[in-house]
């Protein structure tokens, strides 16, 4: 218990952010799976799911962010959400051309329709998630090793 | 329309203070401030999915940019010809102000769109993509090429940020690495 | 006519900000809010009296719906607007990192 008290926010800021964080990131999954029928889409629930860790980095430090979603597993969904997205434009080849919706449509306002649009929306949300959370992270690092240096 | 010619000059007012304002951290907030605003706008204009991205992106920006701004002094220099640059930045403004508003008597009318390219995708978009959010559609569907710019163009800045962030090697006590190198 | 005027007018106030303050921050904040004018002038030219947004309904069999061709565009215009902003904020760190100012005219290497 004491050890958590060494670094982050103060404690009611830490017990909120234990309460909240799994909704956020839920919410942005939501957002995400839901972006074909609703508003939203790859983007914005991949801004929200990065949102959530960093609300976790800047509560608790950047130890217990990183036990999470380490730097290396955040490269590695980056250029996993790349490949998937490069992987389904070029499997599009088997109809035709770079692109095509080639999985069948479905009934329209169901969570399963759509062809490629929900596996294109998982792909970039992703790649914006890990490169935002990068981009905080490599941000935050330079600050702290610049602030040790003086 | 009246609350969109409000939201809108409390943005401009909103830019005005950040623009003008001394203290960073007020600046910074400022912006935040006018975003929220533009954020609601988009709302107004029937913008859902916007909206939404507009809000998140806000925030993570504003963190970037608190994070950036806190602790750092602010030299706030006024020397030399403050007249004249002033000067020639509003002439150059106004310059632009003015030519713009000739070339907007152009445009349709506000309200009125001409949807020469969208009026095909609104009438055919369901039955060929099955997604019933147009917008979605439009982006990973007809002009999935945008996306894959705009992906590129994100991977380009990580790796950027990452290697300007980086530092060469550990460095050892006695021996100095030298900053130009990197 | 003058709302698109109004837009303008946020545009002209980043683009000052860009060409008049000497602080890097300062710069960085006048992109900021000349994207903002650009992101807003796309939606306004979207838009269309008495409009839907452009989702279908279960119920409802909507009309006139405004032109999400912008709105795409736009979409994709504010993640990038955000990946260039964290770049320009990293060159910018590392240069007060180094020179110890934000002022654009005390850092002599850059004067051409």
């Amino acid at each position: 218990m004491s050890r958590e008290h060494e670094k982050g926010m103060s404690l009611i800021v830490k017990t909120i952010t234990r309460l909240t964080v799994g909704l956020i990131l839920l919410y942005g999954i939501y957002i995400v799976s839901h972006g074909h029928v609703s508003p939203g889409g790859g983007f914005a629930g991949g801004v929200i799911i990065a949102l959530s860790f960093i609300h976790l980095m800047l509560a608790y430090g950047k130890e217990v962010a990183f036990k999470r979603l380490s730097r290396t597993v955040a490269s590695f969904f980056e250029s996993l959400g790349a490949i998937m997205f490069l992987v389904i434009a070029i499997l599009g080849f088997t109809g035709g051309y770079f692109f095509l919706n080639f999985i069948a449509k479905g009934e329209p306002f169901k969570l399963f329709s759509a062809g490629i649009i929900p596996l294109c929306n998982i792909a970039i949300c992703l790649k914006v998630g890990a490169g935002l959370f990068g981009i905080f992270v490599a941000l935050v690092l330079l600050k702290l090793e610049s602030g040790e240096k003086k | 329309m009246v609350e969109l010619y409000i939201l809108l000059i409390l943005m401009i007012i909103g830019a005005i203070i950040a623009i003008e304002v001394k203290d960073m951290l007020s600046s910074v907030i400022a912006v935040g401030a006018a975003g929220l605003a533009l954020s609601i706008t988009f709302l107004i204009l029937k913008a859902p999915d916007v909206a939404i991205t507009q809000l998140v992106v806000e925030i993570l920006a504003l963190i970037i940019l608190i994070r950036a701004t806190l602790k750092k002094d602010l030299p706030f220099s006024a020397t030399g010809r403050w007249f004249l640059n002033t000067l020639i930045t509003v002439a150059f403004v106004v310059v632009f102000l003015v030519i713009a508003k000739r070339c907007l008597d152009d445009l349709p009318q506000f309200g009125q769109p001409l949807m020469r390219v969208a009026k095909i995708y609104l009438k055919q978009g369901l039955a060929k993509t099955g997604a019933t959010n147009l917008v979605g559609s439009v982006i990973l569907d007809y002009r999935a090429y945008d996306t894959l710019g705009e992906a590129t163009i994100l991977f380009t800045a990580v790796i950027g940020v990452l290697s300007i962030v980086r530092r060469v090697g550990r460095k050892k006590v006695g021996t100095e690495v030298k900053e130009e190198d990197e | 006519m003058s709302i698109y005027m109004l837009c303008l007018v946020l545009f002209a106030c980043g683009l000052y900000c860009i060409l008049r303050k000497r602080n890097i921050i300062k710069i960085i904040i006048g992109i900021i809010i000349a994207e903002y004018g650009a992101h807003l002038f796309f939606i306004l030219t979207a838009y269309r009296m008495q409009g839907r947004s452009p989702i279908y309904s279960v119920e409802a069999d909507i009309k006139n719906m405004v032109d999400p061709l912008p709105h795409a565009l736009v979409l994709t215009a504010i993640v990038i607007g955000l990946a260039t902003t964290a770049l320009i904020i990293a060159i910018a760190m590392r240069i007060y990192e180094k020179y110890g100012t934000f002022d654009i005219t005390k850092i002599k290497e850059l004067r051409g």
